[in-house]
C-alpha cells in the first residue's frame, strides 16, 4: 500500500556524510590547481614586474622590451657607488673615467640591456611557421574534406595525421635538423661538400643541393611548421566540414566548378574557423624551445636578424634569438644572483603576458565568429 | 508541343542499393510536372539525375537507361555538365541561401558565369528578384544578409537565385516543404507565373499544390513510376488503384 506520510523523510537525507565528503574531496583538488595557478603568476608577477613595469609614465620599461641583450657589468667605482651597466655603457664608462680603478667587478652573462632580440625572434619564427602551416594545412584539409572519397586509406591517412600530433617536440626538433637543416635542398653555385646530393640545373654554374639551410629562420619555421600542422590540418577540416552541404550544392547546382564552389562558398565560410583555431596554434609555436634549439636558435646575437644583411631575404638564413630559449638560457646557464633577477624573471612574464594575450585573443575571436556564423 | 525532359527506362543505384527501377516519361516543355508518392520513393533522387547533381555522391551511379535533356543524353561521357546545370536549375528542399548578401546570393550563378559588368548584374538580380516576386519586399535592402529574411523570403530568394541564370528548366524539390500556407500560396502563383518561360519539374508531398499548380503528374512508389498523366486525369480517374488509394489518402 502507498503511504503518503513515507514522502517525509525521518532524520538526515541518505547519504549525506559521505556526499559532503565527496563534494569537498572533488572542490578541494579544484580549488587546488587554482592555487597552483594562482602562486605561479604571483611569483612571476611579483618577481618580474620590476623588470618591465616602472612607476613613471609610460609604465613600462621600454628599454628592457626594445633594447639588444647585452653582458651585464657590476661593479663599485672608487666612491664606492654600486654601477650595474649593459656592456655598452661599461665600455663608455670606462672610457669616460680611464684612470680611475674600480672594484668588485662582477659579470653577469645575458642579464644586460633588453630582451629586443628574443621577442623579434620568437615574432618571426612565430609568424613564418604559421604562414607555413596555414598554407599547407589549409590545402590538405581542402583535400581531405573536399575531394577524397571517405576509402579505408583516406581513414588512415587522417589517423596518421591525428598521432603525429602526438609526437613530442623534441622529436620534431631531431627531425628538423636531420632534414631542413642538413638535408634540404638549396639552389646554389658553390654546393659544399657533406651535400649529399648535387643535381646540376640547366642554368650554367648552378646547381640543387641538398646540404641543408643550416641553423637559420627559415629551418625553424619549417620545423615549427611541421609540429603544427596536424593541429591546423584537423581544425581546418573540420572547420571546411562545417560548412552546410547546401552551399556546396547551391552552387555546383548553379554550374559552379568543384574549385569555384570551394573557393567562393566554402573557404570564405571557414576561414575565420580556421584562422582563430590557428591561433591557438600560435601560442603553442611562440612557447616551444625543443624545435627551434638545434634548427634556428642562438643564445647571444649582437644584432638584430636584420642588420647587416646583403639582401633581405638573407634574413631567412640568419639564426635568430628566440623567448622560450633565451628563458632557457638564463635559467639553466647563469648563476642566479639578485642582479640576474630582472632579467630571469622579467623575461618570463613579458613571455606570459605574451602568450597570455594570444590566448586571450583567440577565445575572444572565436567567441566572435561563433556569434557571427551562424546557419 | 516539344519534349524538355525525355527519360527512358531509367535505373539508378546508391552503391548495391536500387533507388530507381525503370522509370520512362516525357515532361513537355513550358508545362509542369509534379511528382508525388510517399518519402523515399525516389522523387528526390529522379529529380536530382536531371542536372548530375548526384554525381557528387561518389557511390551513386544509372545503371540503365538515359535521359535527354531537349534530345542531348545528358550522362554521355563529353557533357558539359556546368553548363547542364546552367540549363537545369534546381531549387533544393531545404531552403540554402548563402551566407551572403540577398544582391550576392542572386548575383552568385552570373559571376561565376563569368558575368562581370556590374550594371548587367544589377539589372539581372532586380529582373530575378522581381519574377521570384520578392523585389517588392527585398530591393531596399539587397546589400543585407540573406538569413535576415523569413523561411519564406529564404526560399523565394533560393528560387530568384536558381533563375537569376536563364534556365531552360527549373527542378524544385518540395520548395514548400518548410513554409506556411502564406508562402507556399506565393510560390504557387510564382510557379503558374514562370511556366510561361521555364519548364518545371515540382516534387511534392501537397495532393492539392500538385492538383493546383501542375499540368502532369507522376506518381512513385518505391523506385518505380506507378502513373503518369495529365493531372486532371490523375485526380479524377486514376487508372491505377495505387493511385488512388494514395491520392484519397487510404494508402498503406
Ligand atoms: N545519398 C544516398 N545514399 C544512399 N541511399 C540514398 C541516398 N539518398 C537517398 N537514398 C535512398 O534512395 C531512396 C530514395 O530516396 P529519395 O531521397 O529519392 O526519396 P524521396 O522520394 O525524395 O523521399 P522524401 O519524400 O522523403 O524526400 C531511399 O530509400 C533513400 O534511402
Ligand atoms: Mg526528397
Amino acid at each position: 500500500m502507498f503511504n503518503p506520510e513515507n514522502l517525509i523523510r525521518k532524520g538526515l537525507p541518505k547519504g549525506y556524510f559521505k556526499d559532503i565528503l565527496v563534494r569537498s574531496l572533488l572542490g578541494g583538488i579544484t580549488y587546488l590547481m587554482v592555487l597552483i595557478a594562482v602562486l605561479l603568476f604571483g611569483k612571476i608577477i611579483i618577481d618580474g614586474a620590476p623588470a618591465i613595469f616602472t612607476s613613471e609614465f609610460p609604465f613600462v620599461d621600454t628599454e628592457f622590451l626594445t633594447a639588444k641583450n647585452e653582458t651585464l657589468h657590476v661593479f663599485d667605482d672608487a666612491k664606492g657607488t654600486r654601477h650595474q651597466l649593459p656592456a655598452s655603457k661599461y665600455n663608455e664608462y670606462i672610457e669616460a673615467h680611464a684612470g680611475q680603478q674600480i672594484y668588485n667587478e662582477q659579470t653577469f652573462s645575458y642579464s644586460g640591456g633588453g630582451i629586443a632580440g628574443p621577442i623579434i625572434g620568437t615574432a618571426l619564427l612565430t609568424c613564418g611557421s604559421i604562414i607555413l602551416a596555414l598554407f599547407f594545412g589549409v590545402c590538405a584539409a581542402i583535400y581531405l574534406a573536399e575531394y577524397a572519397k571517405q576509402s579505408p586509406f583516406i581513414h588512415a591517412v587522417r589517423l596518421a595525421i591525428l598521432n603525429l600530433a602526438g609526437i613530442p617536440s623534441i622529436v620534431f626538433g631531431l627531425f628538423g635538423f636531420s632534414v631542413f637543416v642538413l638535408a634540404a635542398p638549396v639552389i646554389t653555385a658553390n654546393p659544399v661538400d657533406r651535400s649529399l646530393l648535387v643535381l646540376p640545373l640547366f642554368i650554367e654554374g648552378w646547381a640543387l643541393s641538398f646540404q641543408g639551410w643550416n641553423s637559420s629562420l627559415m629551418a625553424g619555421c619549417a620545423t615549427l611548421a611541421c609540429m603544427i600542422l596536424p593541429v591546423v590540418i584537423t581544425a581546418s577540416e573540420e572547420s571546411l566540414r562545417a560548412v552546410p552541404q547546401g552551399f556546396r550544392d547551391a552552387s555546383l547546382a548553379m554550374g559552379g566548378t568543384r574549385w569555384q564552389t570551394i573557393r567562393k562558398c566554402v573557404l570564405p565560410f571557414s576561414l575565420p574557423g580556421i584562422l582563430t583555431s590557428s591561433l591557438l596554434a600560435i601560442t603553442r609555436v611562440a612557447g616551444e624551445t625543443a624545435p627551434i634549439m638545434f634548427t634556428a636558435a642562438v643564445a647571444a646575437k649582437d644584432d638584430f636578424p636584420w642588420e647587416g644583411l646583403a639582401n633581405p631575404f638573407d634574413i631567412l638564413s640568419s639564426q635568430v634569438q628566440a623567448l622560450p630559449y633565451h628563458i632557457y638560457t638564463l635559467a639553466a646557464r647563469i648563476p642566479s644572483s639578485e642582479y640576474t633577477q630582472r632579467a630571469q624573471f622579467g623575461s618570463v612574464l613579458v613571455f606570459l603576458i605574451l602568450v597570455a594575450m594570444l590566448s586571450f585573443g583567440s577565445m575572444v575571436l572565436r567567441a566572435k565568429m561563433r556569434k557571427k556564423l551562424k546557419w | 508541343m516539344s519534349t524538355a525532359v525525355q527519360i527512358q527506362n531509367l535505373s539508378f543505384a546508391y552503391g548495391s542499393k536500387q533507388a530507381l527501377h525503370d522509370v520512362s516519361l516525357d515532361m513537355p516543355a513550358r508545362k509542369v510536372t509534379a511528382f508525388i508518392g510517399p518519402s523515399g520513393c525516389g522523387k528526390s533522387t529522379l529529380i536530382r539525375c536531371i542536372n548530375r547533381i548526384n554525381d557528387r555522391i561518389s557511390t551513386a551511379h544509372v545503371t540503365a537507361g538515359t535521359i535527354k535533356v531537349h534530345g542531348i543524353d545528358i550522362y554521355r561521357k563529353d557533357i558539359n555538365i556546368q553548363e547542364l546545370r546552367r540549363r537545369v536549375g534546381m531549387v533544393f528542399q531545404k531552403y540554402n541561401p548563402f551566407a551572403k548578401s540577398i544582391y550576392e546570393n542572386v548575383a552568385y550563378g552570373l559571376r561565376i558565369a563569368g558575368m562581370t559588368n556590374r550594371s548587367d548584374i544589377d539589372d539581372a538580380v532586380e529582373k530575378s528578384l522581381r519574377n521570384a516576386a520578392l523585389w517588392d519586399e527585398v530591393g531596399d535592402r539587397l546589400h543585407t544578409s540573406a538569413f535576415g529574411l523569413s523561411g519564406g523570403q529564404q526560399q523565394r530568394l533560393c528560387i530568384a537565385r536558381a533563375i537569376a541564370t536563364e534556365p531552360e528548366i527549373l527542378l524544385m524539390d518540395e520548395p514548400c516543404a518548410a513554409l506556411d500556407p502564406l508562402a507556399t500560396l506565393r510560390i504557387e502563383e510564382l510557379i503558374s507565373e514562370l511556366k510561361k518561360k521555364f519548364t518545371i519539374v515540382i516534387v511534392t508531398h501537397n495532393m492539392a499544390q500538385a492538383a493546383r499548380c501542375s499540368d502532369q503528374t507522376a506518381f512513385m512508389y518505391l523506385g518505380k513510376l506507378v502513373e503518369v498523366g495529365p493531372t486532371m486525369k490523375i485526380f479524377e480517374n486514376p487508372s491505377d488503384p495505387q493511385t488512388e488509394a494514395y491520392i484519397t489518402g487510404s494508402f498503406g
